[in-house]
């Protein structure tokens, strides 16, 4: 075995990781506009951003990697045999068969029999919810009223919580996070990569949804009475009037706030400002729900208030395919391996297939787990798909691009293309197989992962 | 195990089923057979009669007897049913919330073999269960041993042991779950004394019976409690101790010296850190396999590398579903990822059968292929730790009770609408001609 001064370098660097991490992503936050950490938008930034990040790069070489993959599943195009990634500053600056596509001198080679897009979660708590179970750890979800939009994400997010680093050494790179099922409107969802020292370093997209929940954990009040003084729904009539009173009242609001002279608008409202968001189609409501007819219920509130929806969880979606496909609204499918319990009873570990042969845009998520597994890792109950009807490739995107795209971040992420982030994930065979280890994990352009996990 | 006369009527209604459980011999040709007991057979066949198995061996030495029926899974994998050492389905209902020990309280007596679970569990290839009562308990009380063999009550399903007892252990906890309000401790050191205290009770009991010497004025009363400790103290019923911390697993290993009790610990996810200490002791382990640790303080440190951690210090290894923790359909995946963590491949498939079913004191019936032994075993698509293999088939005691096949199983199998509900429990095929 022949090993480059490079490599043996890069060795000894990593002994040094944690320390060494958390200074380079420090100087990221000093040196760098930090609207281009931040945001997809800022991505057009690029050009203008380079010359700091070939400064950056002088520093850290570690930067500069060459990705070996025996195969790479790009999700864009055809599977590349034998290929090559280059990651420049963060990004991907090239990409083909190995062949053809040459290693700059210096940079780091990394090998692996399979690479894949850096893999995304479609919806989970990570992050919010933490590794011990405490009250001190869990801001997924707050309980004083049954609606909340006005929650963020950003506030809550801890970075360093182990479920982020343990998601990570999977190769997950990117969480759809946040706010999780369990109230009428619980607060709003947020998008990150699994580095960064602060929720500002990780930060992707600041609101990306607005959580809604039409399933039984929302409707704690009973029918006689709430044990919330009134304020909880006990039933699905009062929880679908108290969600379209509280729409009406934004559009009075929002009407309001535009028309009305000066002197007579009305005082800003966290609450109404984020649901008006959701009015003018700028962020899709994510509603949670499980049976037929709550699923039925979600997409008649997306037409009469003409709103962008995301179906969530959706274990009967598989009784209403005819009806999801018409109302032209992507799933984010629960996980594969939820228990069949409850108003999950009627779950199917072919639902993901069933969705994808309709036409459906499909993504899968970890979801929330108030116990243990306290999270479940996306990349498993993704491959149950792919032994459950989904070929390997609609697995794969289903935690890669098709996540990418129903969240609105794929011109940034889930998929290996030139220009796009240098989120990777590498695997020592299928990843999909339970005996396959996650080898490395890169988060735009750095090693957050080595071993065999 | 005894028919009701219900059973018999409906079983003659249907024409065959249980009353006429397989006459003829069977002899399943062409798998690749995993015996786990002697060395896998590239292409094997096995022969089963009478719900036991007759022989095993490679295909060109094992005879088919004459008028045997031949059934091909030339492709397929062959393997023991999968014994599950902790589950909980049918329901968890033993000890109440009246006292934190309470060795009278049987799990027989709560089960409904109605749940869905039981048809899931058969869909993922398991074959013989110990149905634990929860652990919020210092001890919950009487766990029972089960056969998936097909019933309409509980009495059906049970195992007996050679006298005729329902076979069972006893379900024991420490750590936080087992901390609560009062009656229940709050702190360790009272939880251990409380379980010290009721040993001791035990074993006074126990004397005064022996000191009586048969003598029906001297004997002391009857304390069914008592009664199933005694044989806790006596060997014939395993402490099934729910653990998770290193100490808290070293305090199972002390009580368990102090009253010579055998013992199995279950879940154990710091035995990482106490591997030699376990192995020294010569007390098995049966590991729950989760996707991530946490959850709460004391599996905070789970690993997916305890299962050959155990297995390289020396440990006897099992899994288990603690289902509906983990799904029974999942049960080959957790053995897998121990194998991604570094276990042996033969520890793994040991950790689902015969280690199992040594935990369970039946050994001697259940967890290999062997001749003599009960004819529990399933039928692979492939390797049993790939993530594309399914269960094809489940055969207990020479009669199929699950078969992927059959539409009314896949549903349980994969899910779908009705999967959730309570069903009749798991006939696959008996009103079927062929069964």
């Amino acid at each position: 075995m022949r090993f480059s001064i490079e490599q043996i370098r890069r060795w000894c660097s990593v002994a040094l990781h944690g320390r060494r991490g958390t200074h380079h992503a420090r100087s990221i936050a000093a040196d760098e506009p930090r609207r281009y950490v931040k945001t997809g938008r800022a991505f057009t930034a690029f050009s203008s951003g380079l010359l700091l990040f070939a400064s950056l790069a002088v520093r850290d070489a570690s930067a500069q990697i060459a990705v070996k993959g025996k195969k790479v599943h790009t999700m864009a195009g055809a599977t590349i045999d034998d290929g090559v990634v280059v990651l420049r500053d963060g990004k991907i600056a090239a990409i083909g068969k190995s062949a053809q596509v040459p290693i700059p001198d210096g940079m780091r080679v990394i090998e692996a029999s399979v690479v894949t897009p850096g893999l995304i979660d479609a919806h989970s708590t990570v992050g919010l919810s933490g590794i011990f179970n405490h009250p001190h750890d869990q801001d997924q979800l707050e309980r004083s009223a049954p609606i909340q939009p006005e929650l963020r994400a950003l506030d809550a997010y801890n970075p360093k919580e182990k479920l982020v680093e343990w998601v990570r050494s999977f190769g997950i790179t990117t969480l759809h996070t946040g706010h999780g099922p369990g109230e009428l409107i619980s607060g709003q969802t947020f998008i990150v990569k699994t580095a960064g020292n602060t929720v500002e370093d990780a930060l992707v997209v600041e609101e990306a949804t607005i959580a809604a929940t039409l399933s039984e954990e929302a409707r704690k009040g009973d029918y006689m009475g709430s044990d919330k003084g009134g304020k909880s729904p006990g039933t699905r009539g009062k929880m679908m009037a108290m969600l379209r009173q509280e729409l009406i009242k934004t559009q009075e609001y929002m009407r309001k706030r535009e028309k009305a002279e000066d002197d007579k608008k009305p005082d800003r409202d966290l609450k109404y400002d984020a649901l008006a968001r959701a009015l003018k189609k700028e962020i899709p409501m994510l509603i949670t729900a499980h049976k037929a007819q709550d699923i039925a219920n979600a997409l008649r509130l997306a037409k009469e208030f003409d709103l962008k929806i995301i179906l969530d969880g959706a274990a009967e979606s598989h009784l209403m395919i005819d009806e999801i496909k018409a109302a032209g609204v992507p799933v984010i499918l629960h996980p594969t391996m939820m228990r069949a319990y409850g108003e999950m009873e009627n779950m199917s570990f072919e639902t993901a297939s069933k969705l994808r042969k309709a036409g459906i845009p499909l993504a899968i998520q970890s979801g929330f787990e108030g116990y243990v597994p306290k999270t479940r890792v996306v990349l498993f109950e993704a491959g149950i798909t792919a032994a459950n009807g989904q070929t390997f490739e609609e697995a794969l995107a289903s935690i890669t691009i098709d996540a990418a795209k129903i969240l609105g971040i794929d011109k940034r992420v889930g998929s290996l293309e030139v220009g796009k982030d240098a989120d990777l994930a590498l695997y020592d065979g299928d990843p999909f197989e339970y005996t396959t280890h996650c080898t490395t994990t890169i988060v735009n352009g750095k090693v957050t992962h080595e071993g065999k996990r | 195990m005894r028919n009701s006369t219900f059973l018999v009527l409906v079983s003659l209604a249907m024409g065959g089923g249980v009353a006429r459980a397989q006459e003829t011999p069977r002899a399943f040709v062409g798998a690749r057979i995993l015996p786990i007991v002697g060395s896998e057979i590239e292409r094997g066949t096995l022969i089963v009669d009478k719900g036991k198995i007759v022989a095993v061996g490679p295909m060109d030495s094992v005879p088919i007897p004459a008028g045997a029926e031949r059934i091909d899974v030339s492709g397929k994998t062959l393997m023991p049913g999968l014994v599950d050492t902790h589950s909980h389905i049918g329901g968890i209902g033993a000890a109440d919330a009246s006292s934190p020990i309470q060795p009278d309280a049987r799990e027989f007596d709560a089960i409904n073999v109605r749940d869905s679970g039981f048809r899931r569990a058969v869909a993922g290839g398991l074959t013989t269960l110990n149905i634990m009562p929860g652990s919020g308990h210092l001890l919950s009380g009487q766990t029972v041993y089960v056969k998936l063999r097909g019933g309409n009550t509980i009495e059906d399903i049970v195992i007996r042991d050679s006298q005729g007892e329902i076979a069972g252990g006893i379900k024991m906890a420490n750590g936080t779950n087992s901390m609560r309000d009062k009656p229940f401790p709050e702190t360790r050191a009272k939880s251990a004394a409380l379980v010290r205290e009721k040993y001791i009770k035990a074993q006074e009991y126990r004397d005064k019976i022996a000191k009586a010497a048969g003598d029906a004025e001297k004997m002391p009363a009857r304390d069914i409690g008592l009664e199933a400790l005694v044989e806790v103290l006596e060997g014939r019923r395993i402490v099934h101790h729910h653990t998770h911390r290193h100490d808290d697993i070293i305090t199972v290993l002390r009580l368990s010296k102090e009253f010579g009790f055998r013992v199995v610990l279950h879940h154990v996810s710091e035995a990482w850190k106490v591997a030699d200490e376990i192995a020294k002791a010569g007390v098995p382990c049966s590991v729950i396999q989760v996707d991530c640790p946490g959850g709460k303080l004391e599996a905070s440190e789970l690993m997916f590398e305890t299962g050959g951690v155990l297995e390289r210090a020396g440990a006897k290894v099992a899994y288990h579903t603690d289902d509906w923790i983990n799904d029974s359909r999942f049960f080959f995946r957790e053995a897998a990822l121990g194998v991604r963590a570094g276990m042996t491949r033969t520890g793994a498939l040991k950790s689902l059968t015969i280690n199992g079913a040594e935990m369970l004191d039946l050994g001697d019936r259940v967890g290999s292929l062997e001749p003599g032994k009960d004819a529990d075993f399933v039928v692979l698509s492939g390797d049993p730790f790939s993530v594309y293999t399914h269960v094809l088939q489940t055969w207990v005691e020479g009669k199929k009770v699950f078969d992927r096949d059959d539409p009314k199983d896949r549903l349980y199998a994969v899910g779908g609408y009705g999967a959730g509900r309570e069903q009749q429990p798991y006939f696959c095929c008996f009103d079927r001609e062929d069964q």
